[in-house]
């Protein structure tokens, strides 16, 4: 096996050991419903965590995913149910507006080099800042519209439902991999997070690659902050605080060096999936703490951690001959 | 500061001043503090009652407080070119073991109260330390697992609950007063000259700027930088418990939760408008104490001018990403040429 495979391996490999110790363990859990509900519980999550994705392929990291997905669930409450809006009017509103912020973190970023840490946490600020503006009260959303998405699902064997979060899910995962590895962009990603430098020498467009990625990032964000008003039918200022840390943890779990350049997009759904299952675990136990999640999630960032540093050493050469030199370094 | 004692010919001290680290964060302090000195002027009134100063600048400076102490330690980090984000998390760790301590009276003592929970601080930060410098992870990631994982280590310890408690000598470190000022301005001004000593009057400073500036060369000249760079994140571990101690003290109660949440972006925040680079070498603690100061003086001043709360963090966006412009080269350059094209044209 190739040596750039190894990490995606091990998280496949978590994420089926949890399963199976949660079959083991309760009886109801080996369904297909269950592993369905992981996809509709974790969508937005999973949503934000392929544009953490590219962000971080790229070399940069996006601080402001959680703060969006709260302002975009308030302003689409106001909209909706202050000025009447019908909801397919405010999304493609919302979604260029997200998108152009997102490009703004990123000019800032490449025109004036600042460290992308910085503006993306004062875009944080921001946003954040702007729901609270906006409406510090819960909006409940009781748009008929929002009815009939709820209603809507594919029935599955077994008790399963694809539903439209899951759907919208599986389409922007079809989308990221084909721009992953089938596109000039996403080969151009890989290409500026791996050596920047190297990559500008080879007529890489650095600053356009880095627009697009902060501004993909964003509409993603936004796509999920959508979602997520589906999951919860309301638009709340104090929503998804911290997400942007489970997004990070699931790109790492999913085998994506944070140095950039290394990685993949399907690693990370198994990433959000891992987390999704130790969650379902500990709801299926009872007795267990949920903060027991937290410590769960950071012990595995640890292992995997741990698990990449070891294989970028070179120390797993010795024991694992392969036929192509890792691409980490 | 060490350059204090060159002589500087007159017609360059005007330009050595302006050109000074400190001369920036203080010329926005004073903008700041004139521009409330004009619209309220009791923002400056300080009153004396029962042996202690009242009034909004004394606290400011009292809030400033634990984010000053998260702010010196990560300084220090920043400046051997690392990052600390478990530092809210510490805050929480050294907050709940406090708390526990005293509420299942397993000890009485201030001190052992104290040294337990500086402790596990001390553990935690070199926790940190050992990622960074035994395993060779990045700072930023090293650092994300233990403000992941110590929340929910947190809430073990006070069992998911907010931990109140009562105990006279320890509710003095969050409330007590010192020379009629809050105890905690003192633990800043004590952590700060302490610092100061250990870092400017031994090579120790220059050790961490070398390591921060350049780590192969600081290696090659024989500086043993992991051992520095473990150590600097073992007493940002320590300055973060302390700022957990002041602020559990001050509500006496632990809520694992919410105790210095964001607080760790608050202090890389201060460390930036200082002047340190987030990239390592040069640093200065007391820029970096006038950045802390000047965040806490904006959101008081919005507070005070009775503008909603949620305005703060739209003003502070703002004042970081025009701070970061200022000191970008490539901003300065587009406005110098834009200066100099103005005067052409005249």
């Amino acid at each position: 096996m190739n040596n750039k495979y190894i990490p995606l391996a091990a998280t496949i490999f978590v994420f089926m050991a949890l399963f199976g110790f949660g079959s083991a363990q309760f009886d109801s859990f080996f369904s297909m419903r269950v592993f369905t509900n992981l996809f509709t519980d974790n969508a937005f999550l999973a949503i934000t965590a392929i544009g953490m994705t590219f962000v971080i392929l790229s070399g940069g990291i996006d601080l402001s995913v959680g703060s969006m997905i709260a302002c975009v669930g308030v302003a689409t409450a106001v909209l909706i149910e202050h000025y009447q809006l019908h909801p397919l009017v405010v999304f493609p509103i919302i979604l260029i507006c997200a998108t152009l912020f997102g490009s703004f973190m990123g000019f800032l970023i490449e025109k004036y080099d600042l460290p992308p840490f910085i503006v993306t946490l004062a875009g944080m600020f921001f946003l954040r800042g702007l729901s609270f503006v906006i409406s510090i009260e819960s909006i409940p959303i009781t748009h008929s519209f929002y009815d009939s998405i709820a209603d809507f699902y594919i029935p599955l064997p077994g008790n399963g439902s694809l539903t439209v979060s899951t759907l919208i899910l599986l389409t922007v995962l079809a989308g990221a991999v084909y721009i992953a590895h089938y596109t000039r962009i996403g080969r151009n990603i890989y290409a500026v997070g791996g050596n920047e430098q190297s990559a500008a020498l080879l007529g890489v467009p650095v600053g356009r690659t880095k627009l697009f990625v902060y501004s993909a990032n964003s509409f993603l964000a936004a796509l999920a902050g959508i979602v997520f008003t589906f999951y919860t039918f309301s638009g709340y200022s104090l929503a998804a605080m911290g997400l942007e840390l489970d997004a990070i943890a699931s790109v790492v779990i999913g085998g994506t060096l944070l140095s950039g350049g290394v990685g993949y997009v399907v690693g990370t759904i198994f990433g959000v999936l891992i987390q999704g299952v130790i969650q379902t675990i500990i709801s299926f136990d009872g007795t267990l703490n949920s903060w027991w999640t937290k410590i769960f999630i950071g012990l595995l960032l640890f292992i995997f951690i741990s698990l990449q540093r070891l294989i970028s050493s070179g120390l797993l050469l010795k024991w694992w001959p392969s036929d192509k030199k890792p691409l980490v370094n | 500061m060490i350059t204090d004692s060159i002589s500087v010919p007159r017609e360059d001290r005007l330009s050595a001043i302006r050109t000074s680290k400190l001369f920036w964060p203080l010329a926005a302090l004073a903008l700041l503090l004139s521009f409330n000195l004009i619209t309220d002027p009791s923002f400056f009134a300080i009153e004396y009652k029962n042996g202690v100063f009242f009034g909004s600048l004394i606290d400011i400076l009292n809030r400033a407080a634990p984010v000053a102490l998260l702010a010196l330690g990560m300084t220090l980090v920043i400046a051997t070119g690392g990052i600390d984000l478990s530092v809210g998390s510490i805050m929480a760790i050294a907050g709940a073991t406090s708390a526990w301590l005293i509420s299942h009276e397993v000890v009485n003592s201030l001190w052992l109260i104290l040294a337990i929970s500086l402790g596990v601080s001390l553990l935690a930060g070199l926790w940190n330390g050992l990622l960074v410098t035994a395993l060779g992870i990045q700072p930023i990631i090293a650092t994300l697992i233990l403000m992941v994982a110590g929340r929910g280590i947190a809430q073990l310890i006070t069992n998911g609950q907010v931990l109140t408690f009562s105990h006279e000598g320890f509710e003095m470190i969050g409330g007590g007063a010192f020379l009629g000022l809050p105890l905690s301005i003192s633990i800043v001004i004590c952590s700060y000259a302490l610092a100061l000593l250990l870092l400017r009057k031994t090579a120790l400073g220059l050790f961490i700027e070398s390591i921060g500036s350049n780590p192969i060369a600081s290696h090659y000249t024989g500086i043993r930088s992991n051992l520095v760079k473990f150590s600097v994140y073992g007493v940002c571990g320590v300055a973060a418990g302390l700022a957990g101690l002041i602020l559990t003290s001050d509500i006496q109660g632990a809520d694992a939760n919410n105790v210095g949440l964001w607080s760790e972006l608050d202090a890389i925040l201060a460390v930036v408008i200082g002047g340190t680079a987030l990239t390592g070498g040069r640093f200065s603690l007391s820029t970096t104490l006038v950045g802390v100061v000047i965040l806490q003086t904006l959101t008081t001043t919005i507070l005070t001018h009775g503008l909603p709360v949620q305005y703060t963090l739209i003003v502070k966006s703002a004042v970081v990403i025009i701070v970061m412009l200022l000191m970008s080269a490539e901003f300065r350059h587009q406005m110098k040429s834009l200066f100099q094209r103005g005067q052409r044209s005249e």
